[in-house]
């Protein structure tokens, strides 16, 4: 009887495992690494959906960094990328883990800070300067600390600024190595100041006591690019399905769908599609 | 997940999402404790009652083992899966199944750790009767199995609780995928990086929730077998 009882228990587990092999099954899809902005924003929970059901791909992103990101794609793990750091980004072209590059759509960064702005910098829209007078009155300062595409261009602005932040970094520059959310839920618990991209900032609810404090910099200029995997490296890229994805994204029609995603009434990428490089 | 929603709204108004979030988690983690019970229970059981050199050693090693880092599994079977790894030829990297593997791999220590504790417990007691009775091994190791299985069963509920409460290797084989490898936990992480915590706050409620009502379940069945068996 109760062995019976044990048998059902048991049978019951396996059917239940048995279901899930059947949501293994393989379909149309792909697997795109990409960022975290860009997932964070909301906004391929707003062009997935419609790709969709347009083609019948269904899209899979993985969302890291922009430099693990490529690194998932170098293993082969990936059919495209879509990133944010163009320098990374060519050089994995160079390599060969790439087809072509194409320019997508871009946004900008934003200095965050709290509203009490100890480096006294707000209003300003001079990063660089901005930038200088953190290090100088040592007010804190959250890096993402990932080699993200935010990550790289903070290194970059830092250089611009003339300051070499290995040998300045102190106890007012936290380096903690997460994604975007993370650091500016970390600056918020801090009152530091940390560089975001816009679209993630406008789309990110636990603000507490943080807003832009610099912005409109040329220099705070963010530009995406998609590619498609090298077949040749990696004979299992999807290639086909890769390319009406990313055939769609610099269509007109994609690019209007880029450009409909708004949150709160304000655009968060705006489409710049190229023909490639 | 749509905006501006808390997790108690979505649970009264039966989000779709949420329940292919919360039937996902519960089949993964169900099914890696099936494949560590299949596995586990038998391994150990040899290890009680089997006698060698270097069986010391095993099990402090294997004790060792309930405490592996979620995230260092996760980061073994990603290498393994990867396309540029030994196992890429399969391609279930970034899928269900890979996360099965991962927290299989995470929970069988436990449960083979566990389960040779409390065989070798019993045994002590039944050795005499056991070998009066001049059953062969496999009938000595059914015989324990089933006289345990009352404190087996905590043994599983110990190894589902460390599977459906781990983040670290479905995030990083699963890739915390929407609509496909999204668990309770990845999607409680997700949402606190976008800084929405009330969500992810309720989703975590939600998720203990479970994780209790399973237990109760398995508190009720035990309480219910005991009867019959002291009947």
């Amino acid at each position: 009887m109760l062995r019976r009882h044990f048998l059902f228990c048991l049978s019951a587990l396996l059917a239940l495992a048995a279901g899930t092999a059947a949501t293994f099954a393989e379909d149309r899809s792909i697997v795109v690494a990409s960022t975290t902005s860009t997932q964070d924003s909301g906004l391929f929970g707003h062009i997935l959906p419609i790709f969709k059901d347009k083609t019948g791909i269904e899209v899979k992103v993985v969302a890291l960094g922009t430099g693990q990101a490529l690194d998932l794609a170098r293993r082969g793990d990936a059919d495209v990328v879509f990133v944010h750091a163009k320098a990374q980004e060519e050089k994995f072209l160079e390599e060969g883990h790439g087809v072509k590059r194409f320019d997508v759509m871009y946004n900008d960064f934003v200095l965050i800070g709290p509203k009490s702005d100890p480096a006294g910098v707000a209003g300003t829209s001079d990063i660089v300067a901005a930038l200088k007078a953190i290090q100088e009155k040592q007010a804190p300062f959250v890096s993402r600390g990932d080699r993200s595409g935010t990550h790289v261009a903070e290194l970059k602005l830092w250089k611009d600024a003339g300051i070499d932040i290995d040998a300045a970094k102190g106890p007012w520059y936290r380096d903690i190595g997460q994604g975007m959310g993370a650091a500016l839920n970390t600056a918020g618990a801090m009152n530091a100041y940390v560089l975001s991209d816009r679209g993630t900032w406008l789309s990110f609810k636990n603000r507490g006591d943080l807003e832009v404090v610099v912005e409109g910099d040329k220099r705070l200029f963010n530009q995406y690019g998609v590619m498609l995997v090298s077949p040749d490296k990696h004979p299992n890229v999807k290639v086909d399905l890769g390319q009406a994805f990313i055939d769609w994204l610099i269509s007109p029609e994609g690019q209007q769908t880029i450009a409909n995603y708004k949150v709160d009434g304000q655009q968060l990428f705006f489409p710049n599609a190229s023909q490639g490089s | 997940m749509p905006e501006g929603l808390d997790a108690w709204q979505l649970i009264v108004s039966g989000d779709a999402t949420l329940f292919a979030i919360v039937r996902l988690s519960l089949a993964v983690s169900l099914s890696a404790v099936l494949i560590a019970t299949i596995t586990g229970l038998p391994l150990g059981a040899a290890l009680a009652l089997t006698r060698f050199p270097g069986r010391t050693g095993l099990i402090v090693i294997l004790n060792g083992f309930m405490g592996l880092p979620p995230v260092v599994v996760g980061l073994a079977v990603y290498l393994l899966l990867s396309r540029s790894g030994p196992l890429g030829f399969l391609g279930i990297l970034f899928t269900p199944l890979a996360m099965v593997v991962a927290q299989a791999l995470l929970v069988l220590p436990i449960i083979a750790a566990l389960a040779r504790q409390t065989i070798e417990d019993l045994w002590r007691e039944y050795r005499d009767e056991l070998a009066a009775m001049d059953v062969g091994a496999a009938g000595r190791v059914a015989t324990l199995l089933w006289d345990s299985r009352i404190s087996l069963l905590t043994v599983l509920l110990a190894g589902f609780g460390r599977a459906a409460a781990e983040v670290g290797t479905v995030m990083i084989v699963g890739g915390n995928i929407d609509g496909f490898t999204r668990t309770m936990t990845t999607a409680i992480a997700l949402e606190t990086s976008k800084g929405d915590l009330p969500l992810a706050m309720g989703l975590g409620i939600v998720l203990i929730a479970l994780i209790l009502l399973i237990n109760a379940g398995v508190w009720g069945l035990r309480v219910w077998s005991e009867r019959r068996v002291g009947a």
